[in-house]
């Protein structure tokens, strides 16, 4: 099922008409419902946990009744509605760094704006900030600052490293002996729910359905032409199991929904729908590490788009978790399962293991190219990525790219320069399908 | 030369020497010894120890190296350290390096640990996970099992076996040494004039490339002959340095502040060799012991969770109050994130208490001085002008 909506005023210049999917409408039904019930929490008395995408216990959150509200998620909305740069520059102002994460300062700077959220209501204080401390070091301090300005009650996860590049037990066991004598006691104080283990399972079992077509759906990009783009389509395709709506009967129905829609695009032999429409021929099939730039997400697509490239795996659609190596949340070992997930998710793999799997992403998708997006804010993402690049173009033989902007400060992209460096490095691909140059990073 | 003068000296030369001959001396003199490095801010030196290693911190190359083939592996925006530790490793100035370790700090470090395991295979290379849950049941039987895995490590690499016996005995040392540096500490804040930070900053150095045996006689005999000297005394105010504790200053930028006009009387320039607050039961499960002062009886920084809100930037008012100190300089690394982030909410409790502060940044190998001096020169009479007022 689809619903065209034009998306330019009547008189302006190639007008374009974007075909809605059932399963894009089914999901802004869904975020603009999270927001909705967050908007009103205080006044239907609902209690509300803040908690970070990468690592977050969704399933385990709606044990206990209350609303997940994900910073994380406001600062990319705030992004993509332009209001970013003016909340960075605020926090700015009050004493934040220059240098360090525009999402944190984002945040900040939306709440000493007001807190309003991303559709201009206001967003409610959490009553526990929940801090699953996976694979970004910058988390503990964002929420030690918010716990400043909110003085509400806070969980710590802490979810070791991989640091060897295995999940051991120990860490499994000191992941699970947090749930049960931080995490859930916390919540069970806050929201005033006792934790039922069997509730959790329910939500792991939808969980796991969910995952299921998720998975099915990233590989889709196997096929030739892909029928997604693994990364700006991927960032919708991610929302709801990144997010809120993990667990939920939503989240199996939008997923069932999007498989479908994929799998008629295949049997067509369709490519990507982009925000203009159905994407031209395939020409380029990328494989992108780190995250995109949220102020001009639109105008960088494009750019990728407009001569053919589609994006046929992405890291950044594994850092609210890796399921396309066969990861699955498991009712059978509900806190186990939780431990694991925290684990795995793609920032909290060491660097050899990162590359190792962005290795198999190439091979496994037929990837012409590997596109580095390095975020300015992201230490977690960036720091090490010009070694990763060398080390697939020396494991490939497939050219590389490296491009800089960051998450939702608008003064770090740079459109022109990204154009230009993109159009070299497509140059190089053709380049290099002839034979005639060597591998080397644009 | 005074003894003072010839200890400082030693302390430079072990300070400008990049190729870490002392260490390397170290391992040639007899067979069997291991050298394992590691980067701030903590790593359990103890084992290091009891595995007949020597624990070999490696800081950056501060602003005597020059960096060409590390820049080519970080962005511009991020810090300077990653980048000169992978110079010296790359120009095999590490080459007699059996391990490194990469604690848990921020994730350019973290990664580091991963970058270092795919340039340098033949060295063993650990990230070293500290544990942000505070419970001996929790925290510290994670934190215990953590300890175990790079026990059998180092045991494997030394090619013997570590026992409880060898490892209290360990502690033992690291006890003394840890009270030796602590007596620096608190010597400076009654008599900065006598032990002069750029000195004191030298002194610690050392203990990074020495073994701990000679480090704690170097203190005793540094803490014997400056008590005996007499120095003329300024009238500079006094202030806490903090923010350093990765990533460090040039040796300059620690003689600019003083020269403007104040005395560090604190500072959290190398947290590792006075980490634990006091002594490490040295009987006992030494495991334990060492998991339990850490989460017990450790100091605070960025890197490290404080679960409880009312205690946050409280040890950096009981830093001021110990020293008697009259303000806070809030020195750190260009894009170091654990304390750029840490910053506001550190102001926000001194502002609290009436404390003044000012910040900068700086990298390892800046140059120019005379803004931090022009800084810190300023805040020095503006503290003079508050406390006359």
């Amino acid at each position: 099922m689809s619903t065209a909506i034009p998306t330019r005023p009547a008189g302006a210049a190639k007008p374009q008409a974007v075909v809605k999917d059932g399963s894009m409408l089914k999901q802004k039904e869904m975020i603009s419902g999270n927001y909705a019930r967050l908007e009103s929490a205080v006044t239907d008395g609902r209690k509300v946990v803040s908690t970070f995408v990468p690592g977050n216990l969704n399933e385990l959150i709606m044990c206990f009744d209350v609303l997940n509200n994900l910073p994380e998620i406001n600062a990319i909305q705030n992004g993509m509605r332009k209001k970013s740069g003016g909340y960075i520059m605020e926090a700015e102002k009050r004493g934040h760094s220059e240098d360090v994460c525009t999402y944190v300062k984002a945040d900040l700077g939306m709440i000493e704006k007001g807190n309003l959220g991303p559709d201009g209501q206001k967003l409610p204080d959490p009553n526990l900030l929940l801090l699953s401390y996976t694979g970004c070091f910058t988390f503990m301090k964002w929420f030690e600052l918010l716990r400043d300005r909110y003085n509400c009650e806070t969980a710590m996860l802490h979810v070791p490293y991989q640091g060897d590049g295995q999940i051991t037990q120990s860490m499994i066991s000191y992941v699970v002996k947090q749930l049960r004598e931080e995490v859930i006691p916390k919540m069970e104080r806050v929201s005033g729910v006792k934790f039922d283990i069997d509730r959790l399972r329910e939500n792991l079992a939808r969980s796991a359905r969910a995952e299921e077509d998720f998975v099915w759906v990233l590989n889709s990009a196997k096929s030739k032409p892909s029928p997604i783009d693994a990364y700006f389509g991927g960032v919708y395709y991610i929302g709801p199991i990144f997010t809120a709506f993990r667990g939920t009967e939503d989240a199996v129905e939008y997923y069932q929904l999007l498989r479908a829609e994929i799998a008629e695009r295949l049997a067509n032999g369709q490519g990507p729908v982009t925000p203009n429409g159905d994407m031209g021929p395939e020409r380029y099939r990328l494989v992108v590490e780190g995250p995109p730039n949220w102020t001009s997400f639109r105008d960088f697509w494009k750019m990728l788009y407009d001569d053919g490239a589609v994006v046929v795996a992405s890291t950044y659609t594994k850092v609210g978790g890796i399921y396309d190596q066969g990861f699955r949340h498991d009712p059978a070992k509900p806190l186990e399962s939780l431990a694991e997930y925290c684990l795995g998710c793609y920032t909290n793999r060491n660097m050899p293991s990162r590359i190792d799997l962005i290795e198999r992403y190439m091979n496994e998708f037929e990837a012409d190219g590997f596109l580095i997006n390095s975020i300015k804010s992201c230490n977690s993402f960036s720091a090490g990525q010009l070694l990763m690049l060398r080390e697939i173009e020396r494991r490939t033989g497939k050219p590389a790219a490296f491009i800089e902007s960051d998450l939702v400060d608008p003064r770090y992209f740079s459109p022109a320069n990204i154009k230009n460096r993109l159009e070299s490095y497509f140059q190089m691909i053709e380049q290099r399908r002839a034979g005639h140059v060597p591998a080397r990073a644009a | 030369m005074s003894h003072v003068a010839a200890i400082v000296a030693r302390c430079q030369a072990l300070f400008e020497d990049l190729n870490f001959t002392a260490a390397r001396e170290w391992k040639e003199a007899a067979p069997g010894r291991i050298v394992v490095g590691f980067m701030p801010f903590y790593v359990p030196r103890e084992l290091i120890h009891a595995a007949g290693g020597l624990a070999l911190g490696v800081l950056g190359g501060g602003d005597q190296l020059e960096v060409i083939q590390g820049d080519a592996y970080y962005q511009s925006y991020i810090c300077r350290i990653p980048r000169s530790t992978i110079e010296l490793g790359v120009t095999s100035r590490l080459d007699f390096v059996d391990a490194m370790l990469f604690p848990s700090i921020c994730d350019v470090i973290r990664n580091l640990s991963g970058m270092w395991k795919i340039m340098f295979p033949k060295v063993k290379s650990r990230y070293v996970d500290v544990p942000q849950n505070f419970s001996d049941a929790v925290g510290g039987s994670f934190y215990v099992s953590e300890l175990g895995e790079l026990r059998d490590i180092l045991a494997r690499l030394a090619g013997r076996e570590i026992t409880d016996d060898a490892l209290r005995n360990s502690i033992a040392v690291y006890n003394e040494n840890r009270a030796l540096v602590r007596e620096v500490y608190a010597f400076r804040a009654r008599f900065p004039w006598k032990a002069p930070s750029a000195e004191v900053y030298l002194l610690m150095r050392a203990g990074m490339v020495l073994p701990v045996e000679e480090h704690s006689a170097m203190l005793r005999d540094y803490l014997d002959a400056t008590a005996r000297e007499e120095r003329p005394r300024r009238d500079n105010s006094r202030v806490v340095v903090t923010g350093a504790f990765c990533e460090q200053p040039p040796l300059s930028l620690i003689k600019s502040i003083e020269l403007a006009g104040c005395y560090i009387v604190d500072d959290d320039f190398m947290l590792v060799n006075r980490w634990e607050k006091s002594d490490v039961a040295a009987d006992g499960d030494p495991l334990a012991a060492l998991s339990h002062a850490y989460l017990h009886d450790s100091l605070e920084t960025a890197a490290k969770y404080q679960p409880d809100q009312s205690k946050k930037g409280q040890w950096l008012i009981e830093a001021v109050q110990r020293s008697g100190a009259e303000g806070v300089i809030f020195a750190s690394a260009s894009f170091c994130d654990p304390a750029l982030l840490e910053r506001p909410m550190l102001q926000r409790a001194l502002a609290a208490r009436g404390i003044p502060y000012i910040a900068f940044k700086f990298a390892e190998n800046s140059g120019q001085m005379q803004p931090i001096r022009e800084q810190a020169g300023t805040f020095a009479d503006s503290i003079k002008l508050w406390s006359a007022a």
